[in-house]
């Protein structure tokens, strides 16, 4: 049970309220609250196993597409719960988008991939001009601009992570959730991302998954830290990371496990 | 839970996305793709259907045809012009030899090569050029194995259309097959019992036949089986070979004469007569369930001594 | 791990210290030796089998096809329009062969890969696991009946069907025999095209639905194009194998050859050709004995192109996912 609940000021985009997930009736996340504000970067923290990853992928419904996993409690996102009848995922996953541990393009062009989730959701105005802006977006523009049709696959792994990026931003989500996009990329790739990050906050809520706290306290505005399924503590980032409430927390920190 | 802690400073006003949403730029039709999504779903469940429904049928009209001839009568007897009298047994006979020496020249030299392949050949062009070379043989139209065999074993060594001829056809026709099965279930055995072997001082073939083969044999032997049920149900080959039309003795040795199950079913469905396509269909029952127990045979044996290393 | 990578050199023998006895052989050392160098040497001759099978298949082809091509012009053979080996009319074109296995064959691949695409779409992305591991094995036992019976299964209970469809259907046609032979290849189509499919990247579909795209879409929009140098070589092994299959167009298709279009008229192929041609009493060493050879290099060549385009495709431009 979090001693400490953080109540963050603004509006509000994404919220959790006594969120469970059970894989087989093993519990994932265990009736998590938490408030995630409109155009901050939110992060999740905690040793592997923590369930951060399983929170994440509430928020957009990827768990439907794993077998045997049950959601209870609310998802909201705008006030809505995401896990009501009357949702549609394929809807939810237009609005929220989400970038993958590892780069996963597709084995297409780069062009291709950018306007894959467009052209599925009907776009109906000018394709080239969206690419363009997706890539402009996600800093990668000017380093694919002379080969659109090349494949996607013949990029190094933080140029690709970046198509990713831009991919999810085509489709123009509100939300963008990360899950330790940087983790599988080299440091001067990391670096990139992380720039990224701090530019997308303008326009996009972001959360982001990370087991790297330095890039929490980097990127973040607030931070969550989770344990075994359960929220510790969340507060803002500067704060938790110099002055945390709980022991748990204080002791993951300081690099006592983990 | 205690009371919320409230964060002291007030972020910033932010000004408006920078990003325009206008929700109109994108028709998601999320009903129609749904819709559309659930036809699809029922096209590839009945495509798969489709195939059980056609095995059904299939084995209905075998069935409803053949049934009422299946009797030991009809086991026993032999080929006549006659439906009422016509049996099978020399094609039951000559089927179950041709099976025990396709097996016989079939085992040795598929396991052999691929024991050569798995455990002995340097990764060299020339293993390369022999696995491409199985490889194409597995694709080769079974009755250019039979023109094969008959140029080669009627023909050019004088085995006359005998079982002998017929074996050695079928044989190299399913030599790819348990070449590639029995490769597949000596590469399953770990390295580490290898080692292990070669540890305790036993030279490569020691290892392998002591140590690796027994391990592999439930895979090589389910494998075998599965090829040699296909050598069961054979005709195209046989009939290049000389599987003679009208057989009525039963063979006694590999040089002599034959026909299998398969010819005579041909045989059979060739003749004018109606009455003969309902002998077919009684001979296809007995050849199904040859087959059946084969199978059966095979997939008990994988269950039971199929190990997980 | 197995094969060359652990293998080791037979260890030879260790060297003695000095004052050490020398006994004789000790284990049985040389003697082992030299029963592997024999085992060796046999299983070479195993695998040499396999080397003579083809070199066989292919000398047997050449020398009687040569026979057959010193009296009869190549280019008559390949061109001709009229095969009429066994009449006095002796005309050796052999297009009405090709085109009765073409249409045959063309007509079945029609059939089989749809059903066979889609049933593989079903085993790999719909499936619950269950129904998977009921499903497979029930489409395996489709490639496992012997092709006589489905032979008669398209004389006696397809045949009649179509007759009563289109009256003007002969009793021997190749639109019966390609029908069965269509289902016979599914399993085929279906079996390989899932293998391509499985081999896809959980990945790859994760990232398609998370833009929001719905399971058909990420099924034939991401899933079946990063798999489909493995369809398509699926399609053309399926093709290949339906231009080599004898029995069910030797039962149903028809035994005389004739060049058309028409699927409701019968039809001799290539396969049905050799096959009945063998059960009559052509003499060793004639023109109609030795057309046997030459149809069969016929049909040997042209699966033997098909299989090496499937796997030239299968290698080419297998997608790399890394």
């Amino acid at each position: 049970m979090a001693k400490s609940k953080f109540e963050p000021t603004g509006a509000i985009e994404l919220e959790a309220r006594n969120l469970s997930v059970l894989y087989d009736s093993t519990p994932a996340v265990k009736s998590i609250s938490i408030r995630i504000p409109d155009r901050r970067v939110v992060a999740f923290i905690g040793p592997s196993g923590c369930g951060k990853s399983t929170l994440l992928r509430c928020f957009n419904r990827m768990n439907d597409l794993v077998p045997g996993a049950r959601v209870e409690g609310e998802a909201l996102f705008q006030g809505t719960n995401l896990y009501g009848p009357e949702v549609d995922p394929v809807d939810v996953r237009r609005r929220i988008g989400m970038v993958f541990q590892k780069p996963n393009p597709f084995p297409k062009s780069i062009y291709d991939n950018v306007a894959f989730g467009p052209r599925i959701n009907g776009f109906n105005g000018n394709m080239d001009e969206l690419v363009e802006q997706s890539l402009r977006k996600a800093a990668l523009w000017d380093e694919v601009k002379d080969r659109l049709n090349a494949s996607a696959l013949a990029l190094s792994g933080g140029q690709q992570q970046r198509l990713c990026i831009a991919r999810a931003l085509a489709v123009e989500p509100e939300v963008l959730l990360m899950d330790e996009p940087a983790s599988a990329l080299d440091p001067i790739a990391t670096q990139k991302i992380e720039d990224l990050i701090y530019q997308l906050k303008q326009d996009y809520t972001v959360v982001i998954v990370t087991h790297n706290m330095q890039q929490a306290a980097r990127v973040s505005d607030y931070t969550a830290f989770l344990y075994m399924g359960e929220l510790v503590e969340y507060g803002e980032t500067n704060r938790l990371f110099t002055n945390p409430v709980e022991e748990r927390t204080e002791a993951y920190i300081t690099g006592r496990f983990g | 839970m205690s009371m919320p802690e409230r964060s002291e400073e007030r972020p910033p006003e932010r000004p408006h996305p920078a990003v325009q949403r206008d929700a109109s730029r994108f028709a998601p039709r999320l009903r129609q793709r749904a819709r559309f999504g659930t036809l699809f779903h029922g096209a590839t469940f009945a495509a798969t259907v489709v195939g059980v429904v056609v095995l059904v049928v299939l084995l209905y009209d075998v069935i409803t045809d053949g049934v009422r001839h299946l009797s030991w009568d009809f086991l026993k007897g032999f080929p006549s012009r006659l439906p009422a009298r016509a049996g099978i047994l020399p094609a039951l006979v000559g089927s179950v030899w041709t099976l025990v020496l396709t097996a016989v020249i079939a085992f040795p030299l598929g396991v052999g090569t691929a024991i050569w392949l798995e455990e002995y050949a340097p990764a060299s062009r020339w293993k390369k050029i022999v696995e491409t070379n199985i490889s194409n043989l597995a694709g080769v139209p079974s009755i250019v194995y039979g023109i094969l065999g008959l140029a080669v074993f009627v023909r050019y060594m004088v085995m006359g259309r005998s079982i002998l001829a017929a074996a050695m056809t079928l044989a190299l026709l399913i030599l790819p097959v348990i070449i590639i099965a029995s490769q597949e279930a000596i590469r399953a055995v770990p390295g580490s019992i290898r080692l292990g072997a070669y540890a305790l001082g036993a030279t490569r073939w020691e290892a392998i036949r002591y140590h690796v083969f027994p391990l592999a044999l439930p895979g090589i032997l389910t494998g075998t089986i599965l090829a040699l049920s296909r050598a069961v149900g054979e005709a195209a080959p046989l009939i290049v070979v000389g599987a003679l039309a009208f057989v009525p003795f039963v063979p006694t040795g590999p040089l002599d004469q034959f026909t299998v199950l398969p010819i005579q079913i041909f045989n059979w469905i060739n003749e004018a007569k109606v009455e003969f396509h309902y002998l077919a269909a009684a001979a296809i029952l007995v050849l199904l369930a040859v087959l059946l127990t084969m199978n059966a045979a095979a997939i008990l044996l994988r269950n039971r001594y199929s190990r997980r290393f | 791990m197995g094969g060359s990578s652990s293998r080791t050199a037979d260890p030879g023998a260790v060297p003695r210290r000095q004052g050490q006895e020398r006994t004789p052989d000790p284990g049985g050392l040389s003697r082992r030796h030299r029963r592997e160098r024999w085992i060796g040497a046999l299983l070479i001759l195993c695998s040499a089998v396999s080397i003579l099978t083809t070199v066989g298949i292919v000398a047997v082809l050449l020398y009687e096809s040569l026979g057959f091509f010193r009296e009869i012009s190549p280019i008559t053979f390949l061109t001709g329009t009229e095969w009429s080996p066994q009449y006095t009319s002796r005309q050796y074109g052999v297009l009405p062969l090709v085109t009765g296995s073409v249409v045959i064959a063309f007509i079945a691949a029609a059939i089989a890969l749809p059903i066979g695409l889609l049933a593989a779409i079903y085993l790999s992305e719909y499936a619950h696991e269950r129904a998977r591991r009921v499903l497979k094995p029930v489409l395996e036992i489709l490639a496992g009946i012997p092709t006589v019976v489905y032979g008669y299964f398209a004389l006696t209970f397809v045949t009649p069907i179509l007759r009563s469809i289109w009256p003007g259907t002969e009793f021997f046609n190749g639109l019966s025999a390609a029908v069965v032979m269509g289902i016979m290849i599914v399993p085929m189509v279906s079996s390989l095209s899932e293998d391509a499919m499985s081999a896809v990247p959980r990945a790859l579909r994760e990232g398609a639905y998370a833009l929001g795209a719905t399971k058909y879409e990420v099924a034939t929009r991401t899933v079946v194009p990063a798999a489909l140098s493995g369809i398509i070589a699926s399609f053309i092994l399926a093709i290949s194998r339906a231009i080599g299959e004898t029995m069910i167009v030797t039962i149903a298709a028809g035994a005389q050859a004739k060049l058309t279009l028409n699927p409701l008229e019968s039809m001799q192929t290539m396969t049905a050709y050799i096959a009945q041609t063998s059960m009559g009493e052509a003499s060793q060493g004639s023109v109609e004995y030795r057309t046997i050879f030459a149809v069969g290099l016929l049909l040997f060549a042209i699966t033997l192109l098909m299989n090496i385009i499937s796997g030239f495709v299968l290698r080419r431009f297998r997608e790399v996912y890394e």
